[in-house]
């Protein structure tokens, strides 16, 4: 409310126009990606855990990463794959690579062009990886892998029959696999796979979701999920485990790590826009009992 | 019966006979120089509760295994489909294990299994079981549970139904959002200005989604009363064609049929952020005065509220994805959280079985409140008395609520 | 009969898929995943007329040059541009025979360069939207509020280095109220708790307006058919 014909600076503060807002928080965004401003994040228990369950597997176990989300997470989902895939093939173990989702195909193709091919040439398609697509179903699909995958995977995404593959003797159910790791980012992900893979069938399910998504998957945690990285930060933490250890991936394995300066920036607008809301409205709420 | 009698001894004799007699592991290269003694008790059996998938082993320890030599690292498991058969290494599971489920079977086929502790620079004879044989079971007992809590609960609901149809009055406390839908609908027709409603981004097979149609059809009620444009876009073709059908039913009950058209419910997408900026669209350009979103969402939750709050519109949502719920919460003007949105149709109808099965849902609710009391209750009488009978108890509660 | 089939399927169709869940024998372990299968070809051929209805109402727009005709013009190129880049595999290296998501070929290009964009774009609306929702909403109106807020600081801050600094300095007993810390129990405790219940409620409202539909109470979703 003006004070007579002026506007005073309570006022302005309480009807900024949220265009304001939106232009701090662009800067915020932009300005530490051009200064190239980086955080380590120490990892948290959650992540470290998911960390040690990779960590501690003997080489050659059977990992099955599923890709169920799209291009509009990659930017939190795709780190948490790298890291994942890094970490798997420096261990030795084999990685299995699927999609919910139609757009996961693509992600793990990408993953696939960006990481494997450049990376681990040595790595042979069919013995230490295989990428096996993108079946429809949803949680349905899920059901029929727990009693066959061959019945649903008769052939890899390329078209070559499933049996020419020596990484697929010995899998006949999802109990064949050592550890699933559901990377998702809405429905179906990392819950349904918690829901109709890991509970039902006692098979250690671990995994990353986006930042808004991961409250509702801490109730699983530690029983029905080995550990959990929770959005772009929860890739970050895992990052800074697998640096620790594998100091060779240093250089390569920061992409989470970089992009976390913007939202460690973004996170103190916010909490500053905030302050100043509570500002305005403790002076509105004395101005307003004053008259 | 003489010739059953010899075959029969025989088989049992091959059971018993040593090693070096009868069957050799395949790989019975390794020199035994180190003395092992054999795991006992070997028994094969259908594993209960599936669907003929697999077979059970379980076995007692070798008396080496964690005692005695104590060097034992592997028990080795063997399986043939005869007793006088050869036998082939399956599987190796560590020292300390005393249980094994074969899942390489074929429903129907018999069985017979050996196991064989290995130690180094040695193993011992095998021991054997069997034959097994796979069968579909009727029951799943691991669920048994399961159905102990689905019978309560179903009792719980169509108790209350029954007892609505009595003429019992049930209370239903108000739920704020519920009552607003009324004050937006009128709201939009002064103002003159058409009602958005959102029904989700999920299919007609989401429980959310049947939830939020139903609604719709009561918002399309009022709307026919009182000649107020309503639009439905809808992300998925089946809940378009059910909308439909809701949307018409709800303009000829309110004896309007000449204002309802089939593009009042249209389909924009499949694709959350493409459905998401075709609604901020329609909401920036049409500017309804009233926007609902009941139904399942997801990340697209925030950018409609305030979307919606942009434009002015009042806003009630609900949803049961406990992650969008705080985003509704902080940009809406009111909204059912969780069950609420389940309530809405028996609210808004005041239909009385409906109102019953409210009542049925609140008393299931009872009954898990009690049963989180008693655990943590008991959860902590055992850590601070350290009674084991207390401890059991909390354990039988425990593996009650385990679905495994 | 128009009512009452669809009312008995309902039932028929619910009671089995409840009862399979209880039973391992054939045919009933695979009922879950044979209806979603038949659910799922439904929903293909549901999408033809989602499909034609979204034509139907832009080709209206642009027919009787309605207001802003010229987005439906753009909504309906976009459509036929990416379905006949699948369906007839433009520019796909191996032809017919080729994957149309290949490297190469036109409907990948269009995936890479307008699709992922696209929605990147719409998803970091929420970075905006939630500044300015938090700017709005997050004031300490009741002590309920008050709560929230501080807990929405200590969350805000944990990855900051800004919240390690606050506290680090906090001698031994009191390390918990290190904003890490803190924060890493106010996930897992409080939030963990409230999840819990909510979605306990949650299911409890699941069964209760499942059994609604399985025992005919709830008609809405039958239109027309569902009333008498």
């Amino acid at each position: 409310m003006a004070n007579g014909n002026k506007t005073t600076l309570l006022d302005r503060f309480s009807n900024l126009d949220r265009r304001v807002i939106f232009l701090l928080i662009a800067l915020a965004v932009i300005i530490p990606l051009i200064v190239n401003y980086t955080t380590y994040i120490p990892p948290s228990l959650i992540v470290q855990t998911l960390f040690d369950k990779v960590e501690d597997m003997p080489p050659g176990a059977k990992i099955l990463i599923s890709f169920d989300y799209g291009p509009s997470t990659v930017p939190e989902n795709q780190p948490m794959a790298n890291a994942l895939v890094r970490h798997a093939l420096e261990k030795g173990h084999r990685v299995y690579l699927m999609a919910l989702w139609p757009t996961g195909a693509r992600q793990s193709q990408q993953l696939i062009e960006e990481i494997i091919d450049v990376e681990y040439p040595d790595k042979v398609e069919g013995e230490d990886w295989i990428h096996l697509g993108y079946k429809a179903g949803n949680q349905g699909l899920i059901n029929t892998l727990m009693s066959d995958v061959k019945a649903m995977y008769t052939t890899d995404i390329a078209g070559t029959a499933i049996d020419e593959f020596p990484m697929m003797d010995g899998i006949n159910t999802l109990r064949d696999f050592d550890l699933i790791l559901a990377l998702g980012s809405g429905f179906p992900g990392t819950k349904e796979w918690v829901q109709f893979a890991g509970d039902p069938g006692n098979i250690p399910v671990g995994g990353g979701t986006t930042a808004v998504m991961a409250p509702l998957l801490f109730p699983y945690y530690p029983k029905q999920m080995v550990g959990l990285m929770g959005g772009l930060q929860g890739a970050a933490e895992y990052e800074a485990a697998l640096i620790e250890r594998y100091p060779q991936l240093s250089e390569r394995s920061r992409i989470a790590s970089t992009s976390m300066g913007p939202q460690v920036t973004a996170h103190l607008v916010i909490i500053a826009f905030i302050i100043v809301g509570n500002i305005t409205f403790i002076f509105e709420r004395r101005r307003s009992r004053k008259y | 019966m003489r010739n059953r009698t010899v075959i029969t001894v025989l088989i049992a004799a091959t059971f018993f006979l040593p090693k070096a007699l009868w069957c050799q592991p395949p790989d019975s290269s390794v020199t035994e120089q180190v003395f092992v003694s054999p795991p006992s008790g070997l028994n094969a059996f259908d594993t209960p509760s599936d669907h003929a998938q697999s077979l059970s082993l379980e076995w007692e320890l070798s008396p080496d295994d964690g005692g005695g030599a104590d060097n034992v690292t592997w028990y080795r498991i063997l399986r043939s489909e005869s007793a006088e058969g050869e036998f082939t290494v399956i599987d190796e599971v560590p020292a300390g294990e005393t249980e094994y489920t074969d899942r390489g079977i074929t429903e129907g086929t018999s069985y017979y299994y050996g196991i064989v502790a290995v130690a180094p620079g040695g193993m011992s004879e095998m021991v054997g079981a069997g034959p097994a044989v796979a069968v579909q079971n009727w029951f799943s007992r691991d669920r048994a549970n399961l159905m102990v809590i689905a019978i309560i609960l179903v009792f719980a609901i169509t108790y209350y139904i029954y007892l609505s149809t009595t003429g019992r009055e049930l209370y239903i406390r108000k739920i704020a959002g519920l009552e607003a839908v009324n004050e937006a609908v009128g709201r939009a027709t002064e103002m003159g200005r058409p009602i958005l409603f959102v029904p989700g981004i999920q299919d007609m097979d989401n429980v959310q989604t049947v939830a939020g149609v139903a609604i719709l059809g009561h918002i399309a009620q009022r709307t026919a009363t009182y000649e107020t444009q309503l639009e439905v876009p809808v992300s998925r073709s089946i809940t378009m064609s059910v909308g439909r059908e809701t949307v018409k039913q709800a303009y000829l009950e309110a004896g309007r049929p000449d204002l309802y058209n089939d593009d009042m419910v249209h389909y924009i997408t499949d694709e959350q952020f493409g459905y998401v900026a075709a609604v901020d669209g329609i909401m920036v350009r049409e500017k309804p005065a009233a926007c609902f979103y009941l139904g399942a969402f997801f990340a697209e939750s925030l950018i409609l509220a305030e979307t919606g709050n942009s434009i002015g519109a009042i806003q009630v949502a609900g949803t049961a994805m406990p992650t969008q719920l705080p985003f509704f919460v902080a940009a809406c003007d009111y909204t059912l959280i969780g069950e609420e949105l389940f309530a809405a149709s028996a609210y808004l109808t005041e239909d009385k079985k409906m109102k019953g099965s409210l009542k049925g849902q609140d008393a299931g609710k009872a009954v898990a409140m009690l049963f989180v009391l008693l655990g943590v209750g008991l959860g902590t009488l055992a850590v601070i008395t350290g009674s084991g009978a207390v401890q059991s108890a909390y354990d039988f509660i425990l593996s009650f609520f385990s679905v495994n | 009969m128009k009512r009452t089939i669809p009312l008995v399927i309902t039932f028929v169709v619910g009671l089995s898929l409840i009862i399979a869940m209880f039973i391992p024998h054939s045919p009933f372990h695979e009922l879950d995943s044979q209806f979603s299968i038949f659910y799922d070809v439904i929903a293909v051929f549901a999408f033809i007329l989602g499909g034609g209805n979204l034509l139907k109402v832009h080709f209206n727009k642009i027919q009787n040059k309605r207001r802003d005709w010229k987005y439906s013009l753009v909504t309906v190129s976009a459509f036929l541009l990416m379905l006949v880049a699948g369906l007839f595999k433009i520019g796909v290296p191996d032809g017919w025979t080729g994957d149309y998501q290949a490297t190469g070929g036109l409907f990948k290009y269009l995936y890479d360069a307008t699709f992922q964009p696209l929605q990147a774009t719409m998803f970091s609306l929420l970075a905006f939207f939630v500044a300015s929702a938090s700017y709005r909403a997050f004031r300490a109106k009741t002590r309920e509020a008050t709560i929230l807020l501080v807990a929405a600081f200590v969350i805000l801050l944990r990855p900051t280095p800004l919240g390690y600094y606050l506290t680090f300095w906090l001698p031994e007993p009191l390390k918990f109220l290190h904003i890490p810390n803190l924060s890493t129990w106010i996930l897992s405790v409080p939030n963990m708790a409230g999840q819990r219940a909510i979605m306990i409620g949650i299911a409890l409202g699941i069964v209760s307006t499942s059994l609604r539909l399985i025992l005919g109470i709830e008609r809405s979703y039958l239109g027309s058919e569902g009333r008498g």
